[in-house]
């Protein structure tokens, strides 16, 4: 049977199997839970039943005298070592474990240290809390209100639930544009909250060695580096003394970027034990208490000419972030880049207002692939191009053909700011148009409608915001955004890449090597890719917001062109002449007009370390590295088109069709990039279909379990269409963009404007995702429902 | 309690207690880490191993009620002559990403394979429709049962690795 290693040698982009399926294939995955060390003791947290309630006393005796209890922490032990809150990203603070009240349903409150897991559990039911319960805020719509409950009574002189108010763009200028329009259109809008969930949930592995006094953990963490100076500067552990080790990830989707006080309560526990201490949550905890997505209310608003041009959008955002500010995302903005929402067209003006709001219910905010709220703004965006087409009576891809930025617009400056760095807009959604067989499609809905068959099509067409990023729009708690790489090449001509990203199923161990391949012409098979350990790689921000290709990506693009340039220098005294007079052909260099005199890459890294008397200012050995700071964001873009089929008996949505294509640059693996795709096309599907937490009235979360938190499963996805166009970044060095969240964000709308256009029949123009049976059915009826509440 | 069970051809005994989940049975007592444990109510499917030739959710099945019976894991796919035509499915289809729903959709992709030898897109889809991936949506992991179905003996030497 033929194996990877006995393939034959693979140089460069294209298509290539996973170097990192072998293990995984295999059962041999290396999980946070696989981890087993000598003497590890199990943790396990008891979390509030309540959404509001005050502690009146915590009785941890009877779990003291547990035989296979070791340690039992509790707010009041954090108190004793100033660990009790710790900073947010967001210039806000997050209990570890609650001291003066617990302030949404599933808050941390206790934690046990047992001799395994089972014992931990017990023991948390013999902890006793008594909690005086108070009234929740569960509406975020009523957060403000005068009366509202006051949640953050732990900040000083806080009288309310408010948390920001923030504004981009020229607020008078779109509101002269709105005034002379001759159509505006306005929707409410709900993006509901949603839950990253990936297949494997969090945890962490924590060991104090007391000999040495080494703290290293391994941890779900996108983020390894981060985390490390984090947990430095928030414990005031020294830097050189902590090693976060990501091992493999089972997923992050976003859910694995935050500090969570599972992590930090394993610290403590090895800590106070002097024994390794294991905590994994299980799948209620992920949904209840790590990081959510969206839970952005919005009032978009759209003007345009009567004849279809599009002159402004505006937008008021409710933002509910509940019960601490801990967005985990490193931009300047409280609302991320939320104000890429002008999305793919040229207007004359936009403007757009948030407020943030606490209310009782997890943290978090920004997870799921979500290019920090770029998947709202382009949710807002493409919903109100479709309720224009809608008001306007005009086919909505024709709508959005008329307004989509020109490629000779670019670089193109928005009215809130960006410089989108390149595209050809309207090629990408012809040819989507083309692969869908468009025409025919509402040829056969038109049919179809006359029969009362209810079919849809929908578009979107998105702009990612990735890479981030330059500093001037970003940092974490003061650490700019640029990440290392360093590529060595070996004696005998192999190499190894060491980068500050981490792979949590994007396929870095493949794709990075074919970066260095494609620069160095060494091939993929011949280089390994070290991640994911803070004591072996070089300093980085880590990997979210699809930034490992476009950041990290570059950076070892640049760090690979800097080997060849030494090993030019190399080549030239090999074959004595001047490195000018080289040329290369990707993984030799030959002398101009000579193709017979060469020598190959793997030659001169021999040289590179061999006797030889290398030429006046030139190192031995052929190693390189680079710090990549990014110039610019990348902007990878899309069209997606969703067919749809609804049954108008019970409402229930089928995706008959979807057809997605993408423009993220070159791809580095197609194989790869597709799989990004499909699995960001899922995502879409769930959102917008099945996935939302939504509350009772007693704060109690109504997505709890998978029971509750539905997942698409392969019965509710289609086959995918896939295509590409594809327009290099000007700034990258190798005019790559980034890909891993592009589908999560371009899909949503395109599904919702199917289901919407296929009920047009019955007077809908709008209703609030997710379109399960029942708010489909309510549609037709017209009386769609909150989806963030519970059914009314 | 005693607990004695055939894994993957192997008999193997360990002490535990009776309310041991068959998934933390293999994971921590045996240290198969290979089935893994993704949720607490039966839908995500990530434990999925055989239990007397039948796939089964795992954190469903008491370790108990494994005992003396026979049990086959993902480490138990892969034969002698090598991996077994799912797993190379996989590979070559690019059906994994973070491989951890991967071990548990290979299992039931076997079995179904076992009953029925060429199944149709659908019959996959319903196959698997008991578990979740979060990274493929799902297209590639259909494209790999196929694969299988079609190259019950693998790749043959004319086939690359990377065409």
């Amino acid at each position: 049977m033929t194996t990877v290693e006995e393939g034959k040698a693979h140089v460069g982009f294209g298509r290539m199997l996973r170097k990192e399926d072998a293990r995984f294939l295999r059962g041999k995955g290396n999980y946070v839970d696989d981890i087993r060390l000598p003497g590890m003791l199990h943790g396990a947290i008891l979390r509030s039943p309540h959404a509001h309630a005050r502690i009146r006393s915590i009785d941890t005796s009877a779990a003291e005298a547990h035989p296979k209890v070791k340690a039992v922490v509790t707010g009041a032990t954090l108190e004793t070592l100033n660990l009790a809150w710790i900073p947010s990203l967001s210039h806000d603070v997050v209990a570890v474990l609650a001291t003066d009240k617990v302030r949404f349903q599933g808050q941390e409150v206790a934690f046990v240290v047992a001799e395994d897991r089972y014992s931990a559990r017990d023991a948390l039911e013999l902890i006793d809390v008594d909690y005086e319960v108070l009234p929740p805020v569960v509406d975020a719509k009523r957060a403000l209100d005068p009366d509202a409950p006051v949640i953050r009574d732990d900040i000083e002189g806080k009288k309310d639930n408010y948390i920001f108010d923030w504004e981009a763009g020229d607020k008078a200028v779109c509101d002269d544009v709105f005034a002379k329009a001759d159509v505006v259109v306005s929707q409410e809008m709900l993006y509901p909250r949603v839950h990253p969930a990936p297949m494997e949930t969090c945890g962490a592995v924590a060991w104090m060695d007391p000999i040495d006094q080494k703290l290293t953990i391994w941890s779900t963490t996108q983020a390894p580096h981060a985390h490390r100076t984090l947990y430095a500067l928030v414990a005031g552990l020294p830097e050189h003394k902590l090693r976060v080790i990501s091992p493999d990830i089972g997923g992050g989707f976003g859910n694995k970027v935050g500090i969570y006080p599972g992590y930090v309560l394993a610290i403590v526990g090895s800590i106070l034990t002097k024994a390794p201490v294991k905590w994994m949550e299980d799948r209620s905890e992920n949904l209840m208490s790590t990081s959510f997505a969206r839970d952005y209310h919005m009032r978009g608003e759209i003007a345009a000419t009567r004849e279809g041009k599009i002159l402004g959008v505006r937008v008021d955002v409710l933002a509910d972030h509940g019960a601490f500010n801990n967005t985990a995302q490193p931009t300047k903005y409280p609302a991320g880049f939320f104000h890429v929402f002008t999305g793919s067209y040229d207007l004359a003006a936009a403007h757009c207002h948030v407020r943030g709001v606490y209310t009782n219910k997890a943290p978090g905010g920004v997870a799921y692939a979500c290019s920090f709220r770029v998947t709202e703004a382009v949710y807002l965006v493409e919903r109100m191009v479709d309720r224009l087409a809608q008001e306007l009576g005009v086919d909505p891809a024709e709508l959005r053909m008329k307004n989509l930025l020109r490629p000779d617009q670019f670089p193109h400056v928005t009215p809130t700011g960006w410089e989108y760095d390149s595209g050809e807009y309207p090629r990408a959604l012809q040819l989507a148009m083309d692969i869908a067989g468009y025409d025919e499609l509402r040829r056969e809905q038109a049919e179809k409608r006359a029969r009362g068959e209810l079919m849809g099509i929908g578009i979107s067409f998105f702009t990612e915001t990735v890479g981030a990023g330059p500093k001037r729009h970003m940092d974490i708690l003061g650490l700019g955004m640029a990440d290392g790489c360093e590529v060595r090449v070996h004696p005998t001509g192999k190499a190894v890449v060491r980068l500050s990203v981490q792979t949590q199923g994007q396929g870095h161990e493949t794709t990075f090597a074919q970066i260095v391949s494609e620069v160095t012409g060494i091939p993929a098979e011949d280089v390994e890719v070290v991640h994911g350990d803070t004591d072996n790689t070089p300093f980085g921000l880590g990997t979210y917001g699809s930034r490992s290709t476009p950041v990290s990506g570059a950076a070892a693009a640049v760090a690979s062109r800097r080997i060849v340039d030494k090993a030019r220098i190399i080549a030239a005294a090999m074959l004595e002449c001047a490195p000018e007079d080289l040329e290369w052909d990707r993984g030799s260099f030959h002398v101009k007009g000579d193709p017979g005199t060469s020598k190959t890459i793997q030659e001169v890294a021999l040289a590179a370390h061999g006797p030889m008397d290398l030429p006046d200012g030139v190192e031995g050995h052929l190693d390189a590295t680079c710090v990549y700071d990014p110039p610019n964001l990348t902007y990878p873009f899309g069209a997606y088109i969703c067919v749809v089929d609804v049954d108008p008996g019970t409402g229930k949505v089928a995706v008959r069709r979807f057809i997605a294509v993408d423009d993220c640059g070159p791809r580095i693996n197609p194989m790869i990039v597709e799989g990004q795709v499909h699995g960001g096309l899922a995502d879409g599907v769930g959102m917008a279909l099945m996935e939302a937490i939504a509350f009772d009235e007693d704060g109690n979360n109504l997505g709890a379990s998978f029971m509750d938190y539905l997942i698409p499963t392969s019965l509710e996805c289609p086959s995918w269409e896939t295509g590409e166009t594809v327009t290099p970044s000007p700034h990258h060095p190798l005019g790559l963009k980034g890909v891993g969240e592009s589908a999560t964000v371009g899909s949503p709308p395109a599904v919702v404007n199917a289901v919407i256009d296929a009920l047009a029949p019955f007077g809908v123009k709008h209703a609030d995702m997710p379109l399960t049976p029942a708010q489909v059915w309510r549609a037709m009826h017209g009386n769609p429902m909150r989806t963030d509440l519970a059914i009314q | 309690m005693r607990i004695e069970m055939n894994v993957n051809g192997r008999p193997m005994a360990a002490e535990a207690e009776g309310r041991t989940l068959l998934v933390h049975f293999l994971r921590d007592t045996l240290g198969l880490t290979g089935t893994h444990w993704g949720c607490d109510t039966t839908n995500c499917g990530v434990c999925v191993v055989w239990l007397d030739g039948k796939p089964v959710k795992s954190c469903t099945v008491l370790a108990a009620m494994a005992d003396g019976h026979e049990v086959r894991t993902v480490e138990g796919l892969e034969g002698e002559s090598g991996l077994d035509p799912v797993q190379e499915g996989f590979m070559r289809m690019h059906g994994l990403q973070c491989g951890f729903c991967t071990p548990g959709m290979m299992m039931t992709a076997r079995w179904l394979l076992d009953q029925n030898p060429d199944p149709s897109e659908t019959e996959i889809r319903e196959a698997i429709s008991g578990q979740i991936c979060r990274c493929t949506g799902y297209e590639n992991i259909v494209r790999a049962v196929r694969w299988a179905a079609e190259h019950p003996q693998g790749a043959d030497e004319s086939e690359g690795v990377n065409a």
